[in-house]
């Protein structure tokens, strides 16, 4: 299910603002990869550039290519909707359908993928739950309103609907921001046992948090602000935290910038 | 992992619900707990300096509130009392006769049945036509047309608002009914078997109710566009994109996100509209020919409606006679009190989904 990300000299831009200059790198299939860096370098732009919902904003376009496995992204004839069901998302704040149950909200990309089948969306419903690590706390109110839950069981949920239509990849931006420790913990687990199934791409601004649940690690920076940003380096997280090759990261992860 | 353990146990020991965070048992809980912040807040607030902007601006809008309870319980008790009036001196039944005949002299005797039939058979026709074509403007506008047509169109929505009522009845009088002689023609020869589009007399002037449902939709429209829209653009982006995410093409996005979180909205704009077509008068007075004529071919002329009926008599009728437009008036009233009513039951049904709680 999980399949390679190969980008090559990818630009960003929104109207004539050039937002990610000259981006390649190589995302590992079952394996977490972490973007860092400051507000503003980049890393939400590019990483929505993955699933093709970076053009979802007027006048906002992209060069270079993206490859998924054989497949570029962005070649002729690829339709952005049929890449999104291949590429999830999983987004800042926790956004359930808020007209939907809970179990609507699950089988919400099922229906849009044409699944009618009773039984088969059920089972789907259920496997997602648990592979969200939700269902224990749901499983007696599936036809509950998803956003009277918690934040943090909000943010499972969909996560639930993400993994749903069994994506080949997992993006996800900042998906604990919004909510508290506890909360967090719970979805850095489901992530550790995610990546047995699927390539993630988690962008977040907690270094612990990458530190911790990631594989590799890409730090993004920015010369000045209205300058574009740019890829410093990927590497071993590790490598990261501990060595990194360049003196910006090194500054960046020690707090020693500006 | 979302669990309460700071939660205080009640009288009953945690079972396994009780670990939900939002079970249904968890508004009693809450209650429980929020009951100590009184007690804690309270001696301070009944001491507390009270400024004088605050007593100001209480002050000011509680007056405002009685005002319109007073002036409410004003029109309704006027209503009534001359209602009641007029019916006593019915000779006819208020509910069943087919007449209105209020001039000085004869036997008073008139019913409300072929008003009110009119009145909500055209406001029906009316929004039949006009909500889809505002849900699909206001959607055009808010979700597909570039941004310099859609301010282009919007301005136009508001303009179309803004048209008094007196003219869109002289261009409906001088313009649709001629040109609906064709329409008419059309649905008696293909949907004349469902009865309500069969002509007793082709090719008669279509002054019909069909006819004011048109025009009533077409005066409708822009005020059930203009909201729709607005509530459209409300819809938070954040939705918009979890439908765009997994996979969703424009119009699956306006299905699962858009339409579902404005629906209370458009009911709401749905009925602003409503009553606008339920109490138009001018318009409907132009265009209709009346008759007290109770017929479901609907595209006869002939038929009434509540408001053009006080409008056509008000100026012949004296004392009771004006009793009984008074009358009419209070029916039309409740009418629109009704449907309010059951649109508001609507909403409410679904609260809990309602986009507003997330």
């Amino acid at each position: 299910m999980a399949k390679r990300i190969d980008v090559s000299g990818l630009n960003a831009y929104y109207g004539n603002f050039r937002a990610v200059e000259d981006i390649s790198m190589t995302v590992e299939p079952r394996s977490v990869t972490a973007f860092i860096g400051p507000s503003g370098c980049g890393k939400s732009t590019f990483l929505r550039t993955l699933n093709r919902m970076h053009e979802v904003v007027p006048g906002a376009r992209v060069e270079g290519k993206v490859m998924l496995d054989n497949e570029d992204l962005y070649g002729n004839g690829i339709d952005p909707v049929a890449v999104r069901r291949t590429v999830g998302m999983v987004f800042q704040r926790p956004n359930p359908f808020p007209t939907m149950s809970i179990k609507e909200n699950v089988a919400a990309g099922l229906k849009l993928n044409g699944v009618r089948n009773k039984k088969m969306v059920d089972e789907a419903v259920e496997r997602s739950l648990k592979g969200a690590n939700l269902w224990n706390e749901v499983k007696d109110r599936l036809d509950r309103p998803g956003a009277g839950l918690s934040g943090g069981q909000q943010q499972r949920l969909c996560i639930a609907r993400a993994i749903a239509v069994e994506p080949q990849v997992l993006l996800m931006d900042e998906p604990c921001s919004a909510l508290d420790p506890i909360s967090t913990l719970a979805i850095e687990d489901l992530i550790g046992e995610l990546k047995e199934q699927f390539t993630i791409v988690i962008v977040t601004h907690n270094m612990q948090q990458a530190a911790r649940v990631s594989d590799r690690t890409a730090f993004f920076n920015l010369s000045a602000v209205g300058q574009p940003g740019r890829l410093i380096e990927i590497d071993a997280t590790e490598k990261i935290f501990s060595n990194p090759s360049v003196q910006a990261t090194e500054d960046y992860i020690s707090g020693r910038f500006g | 992992m979302d669990t309460p353990d700071t939660a205080p146990p009640q009288d009953v020991p945690p079972s396994k619900d009780d670990l939900l965070v939002d079970s249904p048992k968890g508004p009693r809980r809450g209650s429980g707990t929020s009951a100590t912040v009184p007690a804690l807040a309270g001696p301070q607030r009944g001491r507390g300096k009270v400024r004088i902007g605050d007593r100001l601006f209480a002050g000011s809008s509680r007056g405002s509130g009685i005002v319109l309870l007073v002036v409410m319980a004003a029109i309704a008790v006027f209503l009534t009392i001359r209602s009641v009036n007029a019916i006593s001196h019915d000779q006819g039944n208020f509910l069943t006769t087919f007449e209105w005949n209020t001039q000085e002299g004869a036997p008073l005797s008139f019913g409300i049945a072929v008003l009110a039939f009119g009145t909500v058979v055209s406001a029906v026709i009316a929004m039949i036509i006009a909500v889809p074509v505002a849900i699909g403007v206001a959607l055009f506008i808010s979700h597909y047309a570039p941004r310099r047509m859609a301010q282009a169109l919007g301005y136009v929505i508001d303009l179309l608002a803004a048209v008094p009522s007196i003219v869109y009845g002289l261009w409906g009088a001088l313009f649709l009914v001629p040109h609906m002689l064709g329409v008419n023609a059309w649905l008696n020869q293909y949907f004349g078997w469902t009865y309500i589009f069969g002509q007793s007399q082709p090719g008669a002037q279509p002054r019909s109710l069909f006819s004011v449902g048109v025009l009533l939709a077409i005066m409708i429209l822009p005020i059930i566009t203009a909201v729709s829209r607005e509530i459209f653009l409300q819809v938070p982006r954040m939705y918009e994109e979890a439908a765009l995410a997994l996979g969703a093409t424009r119009w699956e996005v306006i299905r699962t996100s858009v339409l579902p979180f404005a629906r209370s909205g458009i009911i709401s704009a749905s009925m602003l509209g409503l009553g606008r077509a339920l109490g138009e008068t001018m318009a409907v007075a132009t265009v209709l020919s009346p008759s007290l004529l109770l017929s479901f071919h609907l595209t006869d002329p002939g038929g009434s409606t509540i408001a053009q009926n006080i409008a056509t008599q008000f100026g012949e009728s004296q004392g009771v006679g004006r009793d009984a437009l008074i009358a009419s008036g209070l029916v039309l009233f409740l009418i629109t009190l009704l449907v309010n009513g059951g649109a508001r039951l609507i909403i409410a049904r679904r609260k809990e989904y309602s986009g507003a709680n997330a």
